[in-house]
């Protein structure tokens, strides 16, 4: 039985007293590739924020690894330098590729050992652009940098925000394969929150449906695509759900 | 346009033949308004950083207090501090009435809103979603807060040529309370208008030219520091 990296425990997010997120048990397992599906405004977003404390529950505990986050409690730095998340629209700093990637070990204050910065920039197919300024890059790239700067500082938990939104078909499956390679080669755990069912089925080994944030169902991604518990999966998965 | 002619004449040969009298009051006034610069910016940049990025009690009353600083007539600053140090004053002990010191503390005054405003301005044009980003990476506060600055250094940067262009050019607080004394608190502006007075247009134009020309290379200089042309 893998290592449990979190426990959600009647989690709710609430904005304006306007129920966003809530939570009665998830879990994510140490190693898995977690495929998150729901439609747009399902509370994906709002969750992966939540496991990656950049904002407090408004009620309920969020165990991750040794540490248990009780209302506004976040973690101790060295703890929630362990998880990273790539957003849905990656923001870069006006400065060159490379110095884009090595910035999460910069704040670190680790140094970059050689081939190290390459590796990572060869593993999303970025070494020929190592030297453009950021701000040139197309949308599929700029994805791919924020995906390189993410693993290069070796995370247990990467968090992935809708990571191929928009993206063309090479630059999705270049970033599949990243993320498949990352939880493969590095051993991290990977959330990947996406509204695209094929995604989900491809890269995850569990997943789970949300919708008006609340888990509809979870379990091995196998059998959610073939025998799912819940009409509204199914649907979901037949594609009647997409709103 | 014959006197004009004739002071920018007489005025450019005091600027080659490098005039005493005008080399005297050149230094002060870079060494007040260099000085209440520091400072301002020593205050401002942090200041506008924390209203910018951070929530707490008394945000919004802070704010508007900034922009009622950014809007403040220096007259009024330079009276306000003369006050102060006045023999009446709670700062008489520091005897800093008419002398450079009482100029920088009208200048950090005058200067310190008008940085911290714009800085705010700047932290806040930055997308929010880059403090996210940074605190995902695993930034500690510190370092998001230099992060952001650093994204946001062209923004900090007209804050502090705006701190600059309201002391440099500024004459009435100066006056006020450093009195003009040649030799002691004779500034460009105040001796530009002394000058003016007398009926000496050349060494006012020169003056005043020195004080366009200064003001160009600081601003080209600080714009040389953030690693940016011109253009």
């Amino acid at each position: 039985m893998a290592e449990t990296v979190y426990l959600l425990e009647g989690v709710v997010k609430a904005y304006n007293g306007r129920e966003i997120c809530h939570i009665e048990h998830l879990e994510v397992r140490s190693g898995e590739i977690f495929g998150l599906m729901g439609p747009s405004g399902a509370g994906k977003t709002t969750l992966l924020r939540l496991l990656n404390f950049l904002e407090p529950p408004t009620s309920g505990t969020i165990h991750f690894l040794n540490f248990s986050s009780n209302g506004h409690a976040a973690p101790p730095l060295e703890l929630r330098r362990r998880v990273t998340m790539v957003f849905q629209e990656p923001m870069l700093f006006s400065a060159t590729v490379e110095a884009n990637v090595a910035y999460g070990l910069r704040l670190r204050q680790r140094s970059i050992k050689p081939g190290q910065l390459r590796e990572a920039l060869e593993r999303v197919g970025l070494t020929s652009l190592a030297k453009a300024q950021a701000a040139t890059l197309s949308g599929g790239e700029k994805q791919r940098v924020a995906l390189a700067r993410a693993l290069l500082i070796q995370p247990s938990v990467l968090l992935l925000d809708e990571p191929t939104a928009n993206l063309d078909p090479y630059n999705v499956a270049l970033i599949e394969e990243s993320i498949a390679t990352i939880n493969r080669e590095m051993g991290a755990t990977i959330v990947l929150v996406t509204h695209n069912v094929f995604q989900a089925q491809r890269l995850s080994q569990r997943v789970g449906l949300l919708l008006d944030g609340r888990v509809v169902e979870v379990g091995d991604v196998q059998q959610v695509f073939t025998q799912p518990k819940d009409p509204r999966t199914a649907a979901f998965i037949r594609g009647d759900m997409i709103y | 346009m014959e006197i004009l002619g004739e002071s920018l004449s007489q005025a450019w040969g005091l600027i080659l033949h490098f005039d005493p009298y005008l080399g005297q009051v050149v230094g002060l006034s870079l060494a007040v308004s260099g000085l209440a610069l520091v400072v301002s910016t020593a205050l401002g940049v942090p200041l506008g950083s924390f209203l910018g990025l951070y929530h707490f009690p008394g945000r919004r009353l802070s704010i508007a207090l900034i922009y009622t600083g950014m809007g403040f007539p220096p007259i009024v600053v330079g009276l306000f501090v003369y006050l102060l140090l006045s023999r009446a004053g709670p700062l008489t002990f520091l005897s800093w009435l008419f002398t450079p010191q009482a100029m920088v503390i009208a200048q950090v005054l005058i200067a310190s809103p008008l940085v911290t405003g714009f800085t705010m301005a700047a932290v806040k044009g930055v997308s929010p979603r880059l403090h996210d980003q940074l605190v995902s990476l695993g930034a500690t506060r510190w370092q998001a807060t230099w992060a952001i600055l650093k994204e946001a250094r062209l923004g900090v940067l007209v804050a502090i040529v705006a701190g600059l262009g309201g002391i440099i050019s500024e004459v009435g607080a100066v006056m006020l309370v450093g009195g003009n004394i040649e030799g002691s608190t004779r500034v460009l502006t105040t001796a530009i208008l002394l000058e003016t007075r007398r009926g000496a247009f050349d060494v006012a134009l020169a003056l005043g030219l020195i004080l366009l020309a200064l003001t160009f290379l600081i601003n080209v200089a600080l714009l040389r520091l953030q690693g940016r042309t011109l253009d």
